[in-house]
């Protein structure tokens, strides 16, 4: 490898030009520091920074990287993890992702990260290298991605600018994990004018390892040598971390365009295999994936976990644009770039594999004993600091927070709305419920996704998880579904967060997995906001109580501030992610119905709540209080649909959430085209409700499953034993091609499915 | 269609008999190829062995017959396939096939190099409403003559996954006369046509038969539990489409029976 020096044609800002000139401005408040974080850097240093240093601590210092504003709240997370939550965890919080043991000596790693702000201000990117930061990280952890998901989120699906992220962001997700060859297995697709201004866009990925192929991300043995690898370093995604994840829009400002990175998913594929021929091979010491902070985000956290000293030459990186400053060399976010850290035996080797993959190679520097990462240019040194005080030491805030006065207001205002009554009444609101934007079929979008490569999906979109095979041979596998109610959470951010780990929980025992560990993804406002930091303290506490209840760890995530345009902030979007384990994949249990004459069931209890509802919400409403939520019916629910998979009881099994019995039983009989008998006068009945409720409610702890008539004693008895609610309310019709709600309405398969298909096409298409 | 359905996780392997499995089928990965595994996969479960090629070595392994499969090589930034033509293997696989003797199949991307590399005429652009696009997608069989659809009877329908972004075959209408003429069309697509192709080809072969083309992947239909929600030969469970399975067997019995 030649390496170009471009050393003197910079007025470069040295260490020693540092310390003796003390009076020299620089321009922090632009790279996004605070005064009393930049005086911090000073007292730390004892010196004003140089200029490449302040280029490291702004990036590693900012909301996105250092979570100054969340630590104090995500330590809950741990602090409230038994031991026996622990039981299956090989790697928590803290590392690149968390990693989980699924038996036979396999593990699996995933984690959900979001793209918001780059994928509004440049959404094919945006999305693209979201999807792109997440298989890397994945990748660090010495695992072979296996899938992705992405829960996205959009303003009013008929305001002006939606058309533009929709085709965006879908057709970014898809070219980037298309080209990856990662099959794409569900996520959300939700419509809100509250995201108009700030759409989310949060990407899961998961990967699958041997025990004993796990890496981390460190910087071990003093000699070893640095190498940077993978597409070369340009000016992209310059302060992506710092002045455009970690702040708010403002119209004011000028476009941010230049701080979004750009992708290259051919060079990620490379890596991919690039780096799984490294770790077989047993050639690197310890990697570290280049996202956001570049590297300076890889030399001081590599070095802070490791011996704790790394020596480094910069000029030695290979450039994609020769006239990079040193800083924004450090700054830059380019995609595709992995750090190693490899024994000078390895070296060749090493170099062996790069050539093989055609993948560029430089080697940077070394690892060293002394504490400091040295940084030079040219042989000058231009940076000389303690990497904790980077990585690990940033800024602690104990944000103010307050609970909003206006929530009160909100809580009273119970929904008081139109409820259809009536069957033709009943059908036009069923009928409005499947053609909704939240409701309505995804296929426009989940059809531009690969689900098939790789040979292993299971189960993918519309069914309640993604189901993908680990084990060829013996059929073990995981289960994943991501969840968030936006609503629930702005009418009570506690409940919000633990609705939204139930149901994710609920999507996957639904498939038949057993659930084992949770990711998340928090989306909030400013956390300057007073209201916000309430909303987002009440979140995280309701999420670690519910993880503790359900006897589910977080292993790792993500947060997401400054989600907000002007004064006006998201709803709290706490995306929960859920990984569940099979022993055998072939028992998954499908959404649909097929079989003719097999009995419906539905599982739980049906309240009268319709706050915070799909319906309220087409009603133009948001106001009351989310619906109950009860993890204890939560757990015995998921143990009736994890033993009746596993014991063939159920051949189809679909979750009750946004839209209710009404949506559950549209989609179960959408999913093949299989219709059935249903009633509901029993249930109004035994719930004391009226049809209205039994349709539209959002009662959480229920399912509606169809049941084998040669199974149906055993799995009374089972439900019965274990004392949960359940009622016949129908059954599988293959005949009549119709959802026949009997003594109230038939709905043709074909009506419900136009209604369903025809509306992301009229907006999109 | 002369194939057993394999219980789901288990291959068809186990109980295939050994002469299908001395069968060296050669799966080629240049860089970016995707659905390689898959390839060999469904090379294994129809009871051949698979061997995997890489774009670089200039030998083919004594292979018996080769698989290009489906991804996006070298990126697809210039044009599908354009660049892996010149790969040191493709001029062993190039010079093996066009005599009519090696057994090639290229699949999505591997059609799409196989067109670049003049061993099958036309090309692939765009789909004509510019997404990528994956669906369960049927297709007719028309041409069971050829070294990868003997298995398979004459104009019967298959559903077998199809997932691209460049999907559109196009040639000229002369190309295409002749085609439909030497009855070198060797799958159409059927229930509507999912991206533009001339005359709903999803699929060709070369004059000798030995080299077939197809854009949908019959490797993702070959193991029930994992493959497409339906199948053309009656109701399957969830993704326990098989029709794929046949283009593996095909190969495997005429190599055999050679």
């Amino acid at each position: 490898m030649t390496t170009e020096t471009t050393s003197k044609k910079f007025n470069i800002d040295t260490v020693e030009h540092a310390e003796q000139t003390p009076e020299q401005q620089l321009p922090w408040a632009e790279l996004g520091l605070k005064e009393n974080e930049y005086q911090r850097v000073v007292e730390i240093l004892g010196r004003r920074p140089t200029a490449a240093e302040l280029a490291m601590y702004s990036v590693m210092w900012s909301e996105h990287c250092s979570y100054k504003s969340s630590k104090v709240h995500l330590r809950q997370f741990g602090d409230k993890v038994t031991d026996a939550m622990k039981e299956h965890l090989l790697v928590g919080i803290g590392e690149n992702a968390g990693v989980v043991d699924i038996g036979d000596g396999w593990a699996v790693t995933f984690k959900v990260e979001s793209h918001n702000h780059p994928s509004f201000v440049e959404p094919y990117q945006g999305a693209a290298t979201g999807v792109g930061g997440i298989v890397r990280d994945i990748i660090s952890m010495g695992a072979r991605p296996v899938a992705v998901m992405d829960p996205l989120r959009f303003g009013a699906i008929d305001h002006p600018d939606t058309a533009r992220l929709v085709h965006g962001i879908v057709a970014g997700i898809g070219g980037y994990g298309n080209s990856l060859g990662l099959p794409n297995i569900g996520g959300e697709v939700v419509f809100d004018s509250v995201y108009q201004g700030n759409p989310l866009v949060n990407a899961l990925a998961v990967g699958v390892l041997r025990h004993e192929d796990i890496r981390l991300a460190n910087a071990s043995g003093v000699g070893n040598r640095v190498v940077l690898f993978g597409a070369r370093t340009g000016g992209d995604g310059i302060g992506g971390a710092s002045v455009l994840a970690s702040e708010s829009f403002d119209d004011a400002k000028p476009s941010k365009r230049p701080a979004v990175q750009v992708g290259d998913p051919f060079a990620e594929k490379v890596l991919i295999e690039c780096c799984l021929e490294l770790f077989k091979n047993g050639i690197v010491e310890g990697i570290q994936d280049l996202g956001a902070a570049g590297i300076s985000c890889a030399t001081s956290e590599l070095a802070s976990n490791g011996e704790g000293g790394m020596h480094v030459e910069l000029t030695d990186v290979l450039l994609r644009d020769p006239s990079l400053t040193p800083g924004e060399i450090l700054m830059s976010e380019s995609q595709e770039r992995m750090m190693a850290v490899v024994t000078p035996e390895n070296a060749g080797a090493f170099e062996a594999i790069m050539d093989k993959w055609s993948v560029e190679y430089s080697w940077l520097g070394e690892v060293t004993d002394t504490g400091r990462l040295i940084i030079e240019w040219d042989g000058e040194k231009i940076v000389d600091v303690d990497p904790r005080t980077v990585a690990h030491d940033g800024p602690v805030y104990e944000r103010p927070y307050s609970r909003p006065e206006w929530l009160d207001g909100v809580q009273a205002d119970s929904f008081a709305g139109d409820r259809p009554s009536g069957g033709e009444q009943l059908k036009s609101a069923v009928l409005e419920l499947m053609s909704s934007p939240n409701m309505c079929s995804k296929d426009w979008i989940t059809n531009q996704y690969d689900r098939f490569v790789q040979g292993n999906t299971a189960l993918a979109m519309p069914d309640d998880a993604g189901v993908v095979r680990v084990d060829e041979e013996t059929g073990l596998g995981i289960a994943l579904s991501t969840d968030a109610n936006g609503r629930y959470s702005y009418l009570n951010p506690y409940d919000g967060a633990r609705l939204a780990l139930a149901e994710a929980y609920r999507n996957v025992a639904t498939t038949g997995a057993q659930p084992m560990a949770v990711t998340d993804c928090l989306n909030f406002g400013s956390p300057e906001d007073p209201e916000v930091m309430w909303q987002f303290a009440e979140s995280v506490r309701g999420l670690a109580d519910a993880c503790q209840d359900l006897g589910v760890p977080v292993t790792g995530g993500n947060v997401s501030l400054y989600n907000q345009t002007g004064g006006v902030a998201i709803h709290p979007t706490p995306v929960v992610g859920v990984l569940g384990v099979f022993d055998d994949v072939a028992r998954r249990t499908p959404s649909g119905w097929r079989e003719d004459g097999q009995a419906i069931y539905l599982l739980g209890t049906t309240r009268n709540e319709l706050d915070g509802s799909e319906w309220a919400n087409l009603r133009g409403h948001l106001g009351g209080q989310p619906p109950v939520l009860d993890l204890q019916a939560e757990k015995t629910l998921a143990a009736i649909l994890v033993n009746s998979s596993r014991d063939g009881m159920i051949d189809a099994a679909h979750d009750l959430s946004e839209g209710g019995l009404a949506a559950a039983l549209s989609e179960a009989a959408l999913r093949f085209g299989v219709g059935a008998r249903i009633g509901i006068d029993e249930l109004c009945e035994r719930d004391g409700i009226d049809p209205f409720t039994a349709l539209f409610s959002e009662s959480q702890g229920r399912a509606v499953v169809a049941v084998p008539r040669s199974e149906e004693v055993r799995f009374n008895d089972m439900c019965t034993a274990r004392n949960f609610p359940r009622l016949r309310i129908g059954v599988v019709d293959a005949e009549n091609q119709a959802l026949d709600v009997q003594g109230h309405f038939t709905l043709p398969l074909a009506e419900l499915k136009e209604a369903h298909e025809a509306t992301l096409p009229k907006h999109f298409a | 269609m002369t194939v057993e359905t394999p219980l789901i996780g288990h291959s068809a392997a186990e109980v295939v008999d050994e002469h299908l499995s001395g069968v060296r089928v050669g799966v080629v990965t240049f860089p970016g190829t995707l659905d390689d595994r898959d390839a060999l996969r469904a090379v294994r479960i129809a009871g051949g062995t698979g061997v995997p090629l890489w774009h670089g070595d200039h030998d083919l392994k004594e292979v018996d017959a080769v698989i290009i499969p489906g991804g996006f090589s070298y990126g697809d930034y210039l044009r599908a396939g354009a660049i892996s033509r010149f790969a040191p293997l493709m001029e062993q696989i190039t010079a093996a096939a066009s005599g009519g003797s090696l057994p090639v199949l290229g699949i999505c991307n591997g059609f799409q190099v196989l067109t670049e590399a003049h061993l099958l005429p036309g090309s692939m652009i765009k789909n004509n409403h510019l997404h990528f696009l994956c669906k369960d997608q049927r297709l007719t069989v028309e041409n069971t003559m050829t070294a990868w659809t003997s298995s398979y009877e004459q104009g019967t329908e298959i559903v077998v996954p199809l997932k691209n972004q460049d999907g559109q075959f196009v040639a000229d209408e002369r190309t295409l006369d002749e085609l439909e003429g030497e009855g070198r069309v060797v799958f159409r697509y059927a229930g509507g046509n999912p991206n533009g192709s001339r005359r709903d080809i999803a699929g060709i072969t070369n004059e000798h038969g030995n080299v077939v083309g197809l854009m949908p992947h019959p490797e993702h239909a070959v193991e029930a539990g994992f493959g497409p929600d339906s199948s053309a030969f009656g109701e399957v469970e969830v993704r326990g489409g098989v029709d794929g399975l046949g283009i593996f067997t095909s190969v495997l019995q005429k190599l055999v029976n050679k």
